[in-house]
């Protein structure tokens, strides 16, 4: 394996492993907020026994996110040495204060997961919020600091230097807006959906019902509205990548040829030699109606990007369309959810459960789908039109083999997750198992 | 502005160095914990460190994005030339910190614990040994950009004795931080008595390790005597430093507990100072002969305004916090103890 490819997956794979846990660690204190809301202002003990529970899942994926964020920033300058030697003056800002909104997290944490019973109650409660708020900010601060690569600014390219360098301009580039709300969105959707079906699972074992089904609510509530709000955040972001880096959307879209009233193209297998898309299914004009809002505005094709700078279109396709398969799916479970509210029975059904259950982790596979669109979508570029992914690999060899070792490690702490994550489910009856209380009790 | 950033830099690797130390050498007590007492030490040391170690842990972070956002050439080349001890040093801050919270927060309490306390415990020693390294490495004058062969380019940099001697003078530091620290939490007399002589122990071992330090300096022709003796104020910093040890010794009985770590974090302090002070600016002195230095490889000037406002205003955040999150678990409980 050559050493650029294996810089590629060793950053994809740690990326990708991360990018789950920080979902998960920055969604999740909201989750944890409303049910210790409802239990301070109720009184019923189920709501304190799903926010401990909630909590040591927080602790474990935090720590995890921390770690994994930790070999990140290294990360960065071990594989991409070329790129950060420029790039860290220019898009530092975002990082920086990444660096202090993740540090509020921890001490935050700190408070949050040690101060049962030591601390006025809606000072713990504070505390967990501010959890929640300053994780929400590291995320998108993250986000800002790539939407910077999509979209370079707040810097002059002249002769190969980086002159009249802006960091305030730089992250607040043109992407980082469209880019930060799409993926909040897609964190609060996929972790969401993911917390329901873990406990509709439950349910459907009939254990503990009354636990798990209003874990469930406040779960689905927040990922059903997040994937209801999702498809317009997705075209927000559709018409700005059109404009900003049409390649990148020429790939999702397998659309090999320049055309007025181009379709959408759904499904179907790209195919490079002949620039056709086999057994896809087309809807005339869609795609200039949703870049361009008219049916018949001309939509660039790759015919217009030169070989050399087009990013690998197979991959790209079909990330784009199992990202946009799933999110539509998630719009319909939502609105599952939101007929449930009113038809209370549906929550007890079989087949509602056994639907959440088994949607565990497509929000998920959206995210890495979605991410996947963003970064090979900009290839051959690290930073779009400015420098190239293979000038900026660092120079020492063997990367193979530490991508081999990395692989490993992510399997191995992957293993172990799950396992304890099934431990701390199967102990919830034992831990939890009171009738629930009502506030004279 | 680039004094802060500069000032930020230092303190925020002085300051992983005493939390970030004392946590690891806790891990090594562990380590060097015959079998029958460790579990009662490491239900101390879980009371010790459990609600404020992921903070703890965060001055690395801040340490690296200063470096990446303000010192950007300096950051890539400790990259390229000390890659894998960078590597090595990660995946030990990976094991540890997932180690540590598995094994609390694991339902069901079986063999797995074994597990998790071996990578612990290992992981708790190869982390700050390839800290050391990475940081003996620096001013090893051994890091060679001009080399050919993998070896020399991106091995010989940091296997060398002197950068191996600062990985175990690290370690031995990071030791003697923690069972110094762990005296104040000991639950009754037998336990004090026990942390004194792991202290006392910890200490004669980076005494030696020193010493090493010293020797693997000479073979290795790093100017560490000139550096240290030969500069007012590291031989200042030295003394401090001796000083402060003796004060240690003369104390270590009464029960005072935030007078001596105090006492240890400032011979930590001092050591850093003594060692960092002579060749500042220069930050990675290379063998052959060029110095990259903190002022010339700086970022563009509004790079270094805008970090520095962050760090400055981002500490108006954290520091309180930070003190409040150390008063609420430490001193509130010390408060109690002592009633």
């Amino acid at each position: 394996m050559d050493d650029l490819l294996a810089a590629r997956l060793q950053m994809a794979l740690s990326l990708g492993f991360h990018i789950i846990y920080a979902c998960i660690g920055m969604v999740m204190p909201f989750f944890m907020a409303v049910a210790h809301f409802k239990w301070i202002t109720t009184g019923n003990d189920i709501y304190k026994n799903i926010t401990k529970a909630w909590s040591k899942g927080v602790a474990i994926f935090f720590a995890t996110g921390a770690v994994s964020g930790t070999m990140l920033s290294f990360e960065l300058g071990l594989l991409w040495p070329g790129f950060m030697e420029h790039a860290g003056p220019i898009f530092g800002m975002p990082f920086s204060l990444e660096g202090v909104a993740f540090f509020i997290e921890a001490i935050f944490l700190g408070f949050f997961l040690y101060g049962w019973g030591r601390f006025n109650t809606w000072f713990h409660w504070f505390t967990g919020v501010i959890v929640g708020v300053s994780g929400l900010a590291s995320g998108i601060l993250v986000v800002s600091a790539n939407a910077w690569m999509n979209s370079p600014a707040g810097f002059d390219y002249v002769d190969g230097q980086y002159l009249n360098i802006d960091p305030i301009k730089a992250m607040f580039n043109d992407a980082w807006f469209t880019q930060a709300l799409h993926m909040t969105l897609a964190a609060i959707a996929a972790t969401g959906f993911a917390v329901a079906g873990v406990h509709a699972l439950m349910m459907l074992r009939q254990r503990n019902i009354a636990f798990h089904l209003h874990a469930f609510k406040i779960a689905a509530t927040f990922g059903g509205v997040a994937a209801l709000l999702q498809p317009l955040s997705g075209d927000l972001s559709a018409k700005d990548v059109a404009t900003r880096q049409p390649a990148k959307l020429a790939a999702m879209e397998a659309h090999y040829h320049t055309q007025r009233s181009a379709p959408l193209v759904i499904g179907g297998i790209p195919n490079s030699k002949t620039k056709t898309v086999d057994f896809a299914i087309e809807l005339p004009g869609m795609l200039s109606f949703m870049t361009y809002g008219s049916f018949d505005a001309e939509v660039a094709g790759l015919d217009k990007i030169p070989e050399s700078d087009q990013p690998p279109v197979p991959v790209v396709h079909y990330a784009f369309q199992i990202m946009v398969g799933i999110g539509m799916f998630l719009v319909l479970l939502a609105l599952t959810v939101l007929i449930a509210f009113r038809k209370r029975a549906w929550f007890q059904e079989k087949w509602f459960l056994t639907l959440f259950a088994l949607a565990t982790p497509l929000g998920f596979v959206a995210v890495e789908a979605g991410w996947t669109v963003t970064e090979v979508g900009r290839q051959p570029w690290i930073l779009q039109g400015i420098l190239r992914t293979k000038d900026a690999v660092t120079p020492m060899p063997g990367i193979a083999w530490t991508f081999y070792l990395f692989t490993a490690v992510y399997i191995s702490l992957s293993f172990v997750i799950v396992f304890l994550l099934k431990r701390q489910i199967q102990m919830v009856p034992r831990l939890y198992d009171v009738q629930p209380s009502t506030k004279a009790a | 502005m680039n004094y802060v950033v500069i000032t930020f830099l230092w303190l925020s690797i002085l300051l992983y160095f005493v939390l970030g130390g004392a946590d690891f050498g806790a891990g090594i007590i562990e380590l060097f914990t015959s079998s029958h007492q460790v579990s009662r030490t490491r239900r101390t040391l879980y009371h010790a460190i459990g609600p404020i170690w992921e903070a703890n842990h965060m001055w690395l972070i801040i340490a690296v994005v200063i470096l990446f956002v303000g010192f950007p050439v300096i950051y890539t080349q400790l990259s390229i030339y000390l890659h894998i001890p960078m590597l090595i040093m990660l995946l030990g801050i990976t094991a540890r910190g997932t180690a540590f919270v598995f094994r609390h927060y694991d339902a069901v309490r079986d063999e797995m614990q074994e597990l998790y306390n071996r990578v612990f415990v290992w992981s708790s020693f190869v982390t700050p040994l390839f800290l050391g390294i990475i940081a003996g490495s620096t001013v090893s004058g051994q890091i060679q950009p001009d080399a050919k062969d993998f070896l020399t380019a991106y091995v010989y940099g940091w296997f060398n004795w002197f950068s191996v001697a600062v990985g175990f003078f690290t370690v031995a530091l990071c030791g003697f931080l923690a069972a110094v620290y762990l005296i104040g939490e000991a639950e009754d007399e037998r336990d004090r008595r026990e942390f004194i002589r792991k202290a006392r122990n910890a200490n004669l071992i980076a005494i030696a390790c020193g010493v090493l330090v010293f020797v693997a300096a000479e073979i290795d022709n790093v100017p560490l005597m000139k550096w240290v003796f030969k500069d007012a104020v590291g031989l200042l910093a030295v003394s401090a430093a001796t000083v402060s040890l003796i004060a240690l010794w003369a104390l270590i009985r009464r029960k005072r507990r935030l007078l001596l770590r105090l006492l240890v974090s400032f011979q930590v302090t001092m050591i850093l100072l003594a060692i960092s002070y002579a060749h500042f600016p220069n930050i990675i002195i290379m063998a052959n002969g060029e110095s990259l230095s903190l002022y010339e490889y700086e970022a563009p000037a509004k790079t270094l305004a805008a970090l520095g406002w962050a760090l400055l205003v981002g500490s108006l955040f954290i520091l309180p916090a930070l003190f409040y999150l150390y008063y609420s678990f430490q001193i509130k409980k010390m408060r109690h103890f002592e009633e």
